[in-house]
Order: structure tokens, then sequence, then C-alpha cells
């Protein structure tokens, strides 16, 4: 419940801080309602379509509503996902106006006790601290792989936890462990001539749960002719933060990040993971107000690029690549798509493949529903769109679904379990199965496996 | 207000889950896309059915609660804000296809099924629904129908009238009338299928309609002819049909709405020239490339400073696209967006263009210009800034001064966008207060209580009208 004084304080806050031009800037053409999950699978209900949600920020701040607890749920609801943006032809930026209501509701209101201490040391203990993450990470491949996984898979005790995080838990990959992530050198060499010289940013769940991907990423630049270079005082983007209500957070994480990649002559910072490469490319955005820092951020940002990006400009598709035969179908990361507007780099890599007969899905640029931890927060809805996803996914006949971001990946995975078909389709990052394409080719042509040469 | 016992009905008839009046919830259905129109309606409510509606009607007709029937909420003329407040009617779970009739070439849909749906769902089967309002990915049958929604290819199809054969409407006594059917000749009685098209939900509730089809054209070509002058493309669009030639889509764009439209779409249109006209021919392979042919010399002919075919089938749905995207893409100028419908006689097309130049200069506001110049339907477009009271009073006059001179032209305040409150007070310009009398007479006896979306079409006091010096 939010009290009075809290609603006051709120809409106070609103008139302060939202951007008033931005929010006129939408014309309530409705362009954008088609694009949007959430209005789709609520039967089109207005309140949960973009252009609701911008009246319902503006009504706020006209003061014609108060910010009751129906208006929290309109913008609770949003995925966050961004498909209204490309489609709308003001050019409205609604992601930064949704970043700053929510940034504005969360410190605001006073949440239960057990909210604000899990929020607490997730967005304050946990993400920011790399070596916390991996704390965490090894925490759990110890309970994958002492036996007490098995255990508590047979005895129930999962049955304590809600269903969405029970499922999550099926999901989640086989984690490398401490000693793998603590070891891995910070400057590679490519393979044959530099072509460019990049630096990797490596995300904080990439570079822990994620690793193998993160190290199959550092493979794949060093094929394609990159010198790459990982700054070790990097960490976290803060894009949960910045989504999450915690853009103060996010400020410090993102001036940290800057700081350790702006005295490095590179040509790129490469990302392999689209919500971490939305955010940081939008850095300028978050540090807009601070003189020191909107400079520096500007020009980080010019640098970020996905690594898809990066390997079609450096010809990745043209060099042989081979996999056993199967179907292909792609699913959008959506900040990938509708951030750093990359769609095309990933589908043409994927095309280039021998052996993989690719079929665009029927809708694969609409949200898959994980968003964050949309899927944790919102489990009906999360769900919902999921299950519908998976319907599009079965009749491409893919077998392999591939993705461009973590949460993605997970979402994915965990679609393939609800819909029964574990055993017969995988999910992968795209950059595991490029590096699984580029050996598939080097073992045809006979030479010895390229893991030997690194 | 609604009062107690009236909502204890309505709940009764479509259950508590369709009826809310949150505040939020309200707040939503408060507005539709034209600027500067707000207010809360009383409750939203979803029915079902057609009886669900009935049941609605009957309510609300013994309470005197006002109905607003919406569709997706798109249309220009603040047809859909609840003005006077009430109830807004919602069509979410009324969007079925009933039924695409192939032998007699029609469909029957629900008054919620979104338009390019249905013009999807019918090309499967090589027929074609011609109506596109530029909205066609968001808007509603039911909301086409009541606006009477023109759109691109109005010029060689017509608009949403000439497609409707049959309704299925609710009146605001509750009774429930059918009219037409799907027939290609019917006389009986008054033709009360074309009183409802267009009526803005001010006579009744439109639950069910039948619509025409026609076999989808052969082939289709498009081509841009590029213009340094605005007159020049304007008298290319009288020439083309003097010349009868009646193409698919005549569409005309100045350079501003150029500029904004590639900044959104970036499919590299020409941004260095003055104006371009979107030309579409179909039909038979021969008929069309003869057109375009002859077309593309009279656009030649008048100083079109270059003509390029759309090299694919893509290309041409980039330029509609982008096209479409027009009106939307110019608020990306200003905060607020004035856009207005002028229609004129299409031998007069060049002398509206040179007459909205004109009063643009005259009052000192930026004016903007596109739309579908082959029906001689303008958009001339204002991008401002509510706030600023002063410039809103200078769009005002400029823009009456345009609806005067399209009225001394022979043509009319509103092509296809509707008169809904925006339009209403200078309504009698183009009708005369006899006009009025008439229209006034038949929304008496249909809706005595005024509860079926008061406040539009007719307004409360009529401008007065400007004189055209020129």
């Amino acid at each position: 419940m939010t009290t009075k004084i809290e609603r006051a304080l709120i809409q106070k806050a609103f008139q302060e801080r939202m951007d008033e031009d931005e929010l006129m800037n939408c014309m309530r053409c409705g362009f954008c309602l088609p694009s949007c999950p959430t209005y789709i699978e609520s039967g089109r209900q207005e309140a949960q379509s973009p252009r609701g949600r911008i009246a319902l920020m503006k009504a706020v701040v006209d003061g014609l509503i108060e910010p009751d607890e129906e208006v929290e749920r309109a913008l609770h609801l949003c995925l966050g996902c961004r498909a209204c943006e490309p489609v709308c032809p003001s050019g409205v930026r609604y992601g930064h106006l949704l970043e700053e209501a929510r940034d504005i509701i969360a410190q605001h209101k006073k949440m239960p006790l057990p909210v604000r201490l899990i929020r607490k040391l997730v967005f304050a203990g946990l993400f920011p601290h790399q070596e916390r993450m991996r704390k965490a990470t090894a925490l759990l491949g110890w309970y994958q792989r002492s036996g007490l996984r098995t255990l508590a898979r047979k005895t129930g005790l999962l049955r304590l936890l809600p269903a969405s995080f029970r499922q999550m838990e099926r999901v989640l990959p086989d984690v490398p462990t401490a000693k793998e992530m603590k070891n891995r050198p910070h400057r590679f060499n490519p393979d044959d001539a530099v072509k460019k010289r990049v630096a990797f940013f490596a995300g904080c769940l990439m570079d822990t749960m994620f690793m193998v991907t993160n190290d199959a990423t550092l493979r794949l630049l060093q094929l394609a002719g990159c010198e790459v270079i990982i700054p070790p005082s990097q960490g976290c983007c803060g894009a949960l933060h910045g989504h999450g209500g915690e853009k103060e957070m996010a400020k410090e994480l993102a001036k940290r990040n800057i700081a350790a990649f702006e005295q490095l002559d590179v040509d790129y910072i490469v990302t392999n993971a689209g919500g971490c490469g939305a955010f940081l490319l939008e850095y300028e955005h978050l540090l807009k107000d601070d003189p020191e820092w909107r400079g520096r951020a500007a020009a980080f940002a010019a640098k970020v690029k996905d690594i898809s990006e990066v390997l079609v400009e450096l010809g990745f598709h043209q060099r042989p690549l081979r996999v056993a035969p199967q179907t292909v179908t792609y699913q959008d990361s959506c900040h990938l798509r509708n951030v750093m507007k990359t769609a095309a780099a990933p589908r043409r890599l994927l095309r280039a493949i021998d052996g993989v007969e690719f079929r665009e899905m029927k809708d694969a640029d609409r949200c898959c529903g994980s968003a964050g931890i949309y899927n944790l927060v919102e489990p009906e809805m999360s769900m919902q769109i999921l299950d519908y996803k998976m319907e599009m996914a079965k009749q491409t006949k893919a077998t392999t679904i591939v993705t461009a971001n973590p949460g993605c990946l997970l979402q994915m995975k965990l679609g393939i379990e609800r819909a029964g078909l574990s055993g017969s389709v995988r999910a992968v990052h795209i950059v595991d199965l490029l590096l699984e394409a580029a050996e598939g080719a080097q073992a045809a042509q006979g030479e010895e496996r390229i893991w030997q040469t690194s | 207000m609604i009062p107690n016992e009236a909502k204890k009905r309505l709940i009764q008839v479509v259950g508590a889950e369709n009826y809310d009046d949150t505040k939020t919830g309200r707040l939503v259905y408060s507005y539709d896309a034209t600027p500067q129109f707000q207010s809360l309606p009383d409750a939203v409510i979803a029915p079902r059915t057609t009886q669900e509606v009935a049941e609605i009607a009957k309510i609300c007709n013994e309470y005197r609660i006002p109905i607003v029937p919406r569709g997706s909420g798109t249309n220009l003329c603040a047809g859909t804000c609840p003005v006077e407040g009430g109830i807004v009617l919602l069509f979410n779970h009324m969007n079925r296809i009933l039924e695409i009739d192939e032998e007699n070439l029609t469909a029957t849909v629900q008054p919620g099924v979104v338009t390019l749906d249905l013009a999807k769902a019918v090309e499967e089967k090589g027929l074609f629904y011609p109506p596109d309002p530029g909205s066609m990915k968001i808007s509603t049958i039911g909301g086409n129908i009541s606006e009477n929604s023109g759109g691109l290819r109005g010029l060689k199809y017509g608009v949403t009238r000439d497609y409707v054969l049959g309704l299925e409407v609710v009146l605001a006594n509750g009774d429930v009338i059918r009219t037409g059917g799907k027939l290609a000749k019917d006389v009986a009685g008054y033709d009360l299928t074309r009183l409802f098209v267009g009526s803005e939900g001010t006579l009744g509730i439109v639950t069910e309609a039948t619509l025409k089809l026609i076999p989808m054209p052969e082939t289709k070509q498009t081509m841009l002819a590029l213009y340094q002058d605005l007159e020049a493309a304007a008298r290319s669009v009288s020439k083309i049909i003097a010349n009868k030639i009646i193409p698919a889509t005549l569409e005309f764009l100045d350079q501003p709405t150029l500029e904004v439209v590639e900044d959104f779409a970036r499919i590299g249109l020409p941004t260095n020239v003055k104006a371009v006209l979107l030309i579409e021919q179909d039909g038979p392979k021969e008929v069309v490339e003869r057109d375009m042919k002859k077309m593309a010399d009279i656009c030649r002919a008048e100083q079109a400073v270059s003509v390029q075919l759309a090299r694919s089938e893509e290309e041409a749905e980039a330029l509609r696209t982008a096209r479409r995207a027009a009106l939307s893409a110019l608020a990306r100028l200003k905060p607020t967006t004035i856009l207005e419908d002028a229609t004129v006689p299409r031998s007069e097309i060049a002398k509206m263009v040179k007459a909205i130049n004109e009063i643009a200069e005259k009052y000192q506001v930026k004016i903007c210009t596109f739309g579908h110049a082959g029906d001689g339907n303008l958009h001339p477009t204002c991008p401002t800034d509510a706030r600023n009271r002063e410039e809103m009073e200078q769009v005002e006059r400029a823009f009456e001064e345009i609806f005067a001179k399209a009225i001394e032209l022979g043509g009319t305040i509103t092509g296809e966008h509707g008169v809904g409150v925006m339009k209403a007070p200078y309504l009698e310009w183009k009708l005369g207060p006899a006009g009025i009398a008439a229209m006034k007479a038949v929304k008496q006896a249909l809706d005595p209580n005024n509860i079926m979306n008061p406040g539009k079409v007719f307004a409360k006091s009529t401008r007065k009208r400007v004189v055209v010096t020129r």
C-alpha cells in the first residue's frame, strides 16, 4: 500500500523530474499498440500499452490522477522491452520515461521489510561486487555438483520455493568452479594479424554463471583477428539497477565502467549480452545531468558494439563454418534489437553456417517475457508471453533456438521445458553456436582442434 | 456519475471483470489521437455479445448515461473522447471475423476486428478489402465504420462507406436492427446502412457488419515523382485525373514532411526536393504499365525533376508505410501537432496548396502539408506547442481561414477524419442552418435522450465565419 503522504511525494517528484517535453511528444496515435506484448496478451487493455502508460505518467504530472496502486501496477507490468520505440514515428523515448517513473516510485515508497532486504542484498550487496558474484556462483556450483541438487529435487525440498523460482532452478546452466572463474588472463592476441583492437565488456552474470559463453566470445574475437583487452576494474553494467528503480546506484556503476575503459586505445568495446550492451549505450543519458561525466559517457558509448556486429564487420561469416544439419531459429534480444539496433548481423551469421537451415519465427522481435527479473516478479504475464513464443518457435520446427542475451537464453530453456521439448530442442547463445561451427569446420578440414593452439 | 443501482445492473450484464471504474481504467480511455482533448468517462465496459450491448443501452437510456463506443482510439476529431462522461464501450471481446463468403464476396465481422487483420485474412483467399486508413494496423472496423474512414486508396476504390453492405446496430432504446445484407441491390426503405456509416456513434452502436470484397488486383506498381515546385506537383495531380487516369494511390508530401518521415523510416526518401507524389496503379499488367507510363510523362511535362519506379514490392511497401507514418512523424518537430483535413474538388488542388502556403505566411505559422492529393483531400499540419497561447490563437485563425477557403473552392471542412468535437463549431459553415436542422431531426428521432456519444457533431455554438478576401 502507498500511504497518502507517499502518493503526494511521488506526485511532486513526477512533476519535478519527469521530462514534460518527452511526455508531450507522444501524440497518442497508437502506432505502438500492436508492438506491445502486454497490450496484446492482456486482450488489448489500454492501461497495458505504451500509449496508456505515458498517459498515466502525464496524468500524474498534470495532477489529473494520483499515483495510486493501479498506476503503479500498470507501470510494473511493463516488460521494458522497448519494442514501442522503433515503431514510434514521433520518436518518443519511452524507455527513459519508464525508467524515471519507476525510480521515483521505488525511491519514495516504503516497501515491506523482506522486499527491502532482498533489494539491498541483490542491488547493493551482490551485483556490484564481482568477487561476491564469483562466490555466489561457486556456491551454486557446489549445490549443483555436491549432490545437493539431486537431493533437493528428489526430496521435494524445492517445492518450498515459488513456482517461478522452482522452474528457474531447473534451467540454470552448470556453472564453472571458483578456480576457473579466477584464472582468466586480461589480454589475448589474435590467431593471425591484428585487424582490430577491442576491449571486452565481460558483465557480471556473463562472467560467472555464463563464463563458457564469455570464453567462446573471446575465442571468436581472436579467430576474427582481434587483440582483446579485458580491463579488470570493470563490473556490472547497472542495467538491473537502472530498470529496477535504483538509478543512483546505476550511475555509480556506470562511472566505474567508464573509468575502467576510457584510457584504453581500442576500436570497440564489445558486449555479448543485449541487455548490458543497451544499457552501456545509454550511459550518456543516465549521466546527462552530470557535467563531469556526460562527455566521457558519450565517448564510451560511441565505442560499444555487439559481438555479432563486430564479427560481421570482420568478415567472420565468410570463413568456413559448419555444424551437423539442423533447423535453427533466432529469438531477438529486445534491447539488442530495439536499443542497439542490431537485428541483421546475428541472422547473417547464422545463415552463413553450413548445415543450418535458418527459419525465421513469427514475431521473433516480440519479447520472450524474460525481461531482466520480470519472469520472477511477474510470473503470470511472463509465462503467458513465453507460451506464445514457444508456439511460434514450434511452428518453425527448429531444433536449435538461438538468442543473444543471458536472460533470454534462460527463458528459452524454461520455455523448452514447459513445452515438453527438452531432449529434442536446445537453446544456445549465438556465440556458442558460432564457436561450435568454427570448430566444426576446422575439424572437417582435418586440422587439429583450435582450442589447443590458443 | 453512474448511480449505484445502474452500476449494479450493468455489472449483472457484463460481469465485474468487464466493468472498470477505477481511476486508472478511466484515465486511459479519456483520450484518442486528437490533441488537446481529454475527459474522463465514469466507467469502461467491455461487452461480449450484441445482447449485452442492447441491455447496456437500455440501462443507459433509462438513467440517461452517455455511451461512447470506442475502437482503438486512433481517430483525429476527438470522436471517442468522452466529453460528457458516461461509459466508454470497448469491443475487445467482440473481435472475430465471423465469415468470409467466397460465393458472395462478402466478409461478416464483429466491430473489434483490426482493419489490417481483416485485410490479411481476405487476401489469403485472393480477395481485397480496399479501405486502408493510415492507422489500419491499429484501427478497428467498428471505428472505421463509425468514422467512415478513408485511406490511401480512396481515389480509385472509395472509402469505408463504399464497402459496407449491411449492419447490425443497437439503438439508443436497446432495439437491435439489421440493415442491408449480402445484396448487390436492395431498395427496401431508407438506406439506413449509409446513415449509420460515418455517424460517429451518435445514432447507434454497430455490433456487426457485412462488408463488400472485390477480387485482388493482379499486379501493382509504385513510383515517386519529385518536384522543386509545390504547385507543379499539385497541377500534375489535376492533370492526371483530367487525362482520365484513376490511379490506386496519388499521395502528396511536401519537403518538411519528407524530412521527418525520412528521419523516422530511413528508407532513403529524397529530402532535397520541395514535394513528391507517391503514385500507384493496380490491375492487369498491360493496363498498369500503360497508366504508369502516361502518368510519368504527365509528371515530367509538369516539371518533375525525376520520376522513379519502385524496384521491388518491399521498396513499394516501405514507401507506403512511410507515408502512413507522416502525421505521427510530424509530431517529432514540436510538442503539439494540429492536423486538418480540408478537402476540395480534385481540379482545385493546386489552388488549395497555394492558399495553404499563403495563409501560413500570413499568420506566421509553420504548416506542413501531405495527404491524399488525388482525392483533393489534404492534411495541412501545424507543429506547435499547446503551452504557447499566442501561437495557438494564430494557428486557430490560420486553420479557420483554410476551412473557409476550402468551402469557397467547393470543398468541405473534413474529408475523412470526421466532425467529432473538433470540427463541430465549423459544421454549419458547410451545411448551413437548414442542413444542421435536418441532421438534428434525425438525431432527435433515433436518440431522443441524447445518450449516444453526446457532444459530437453538433456544437453548442457555431464559430463566426471568417471572410476570405482573396
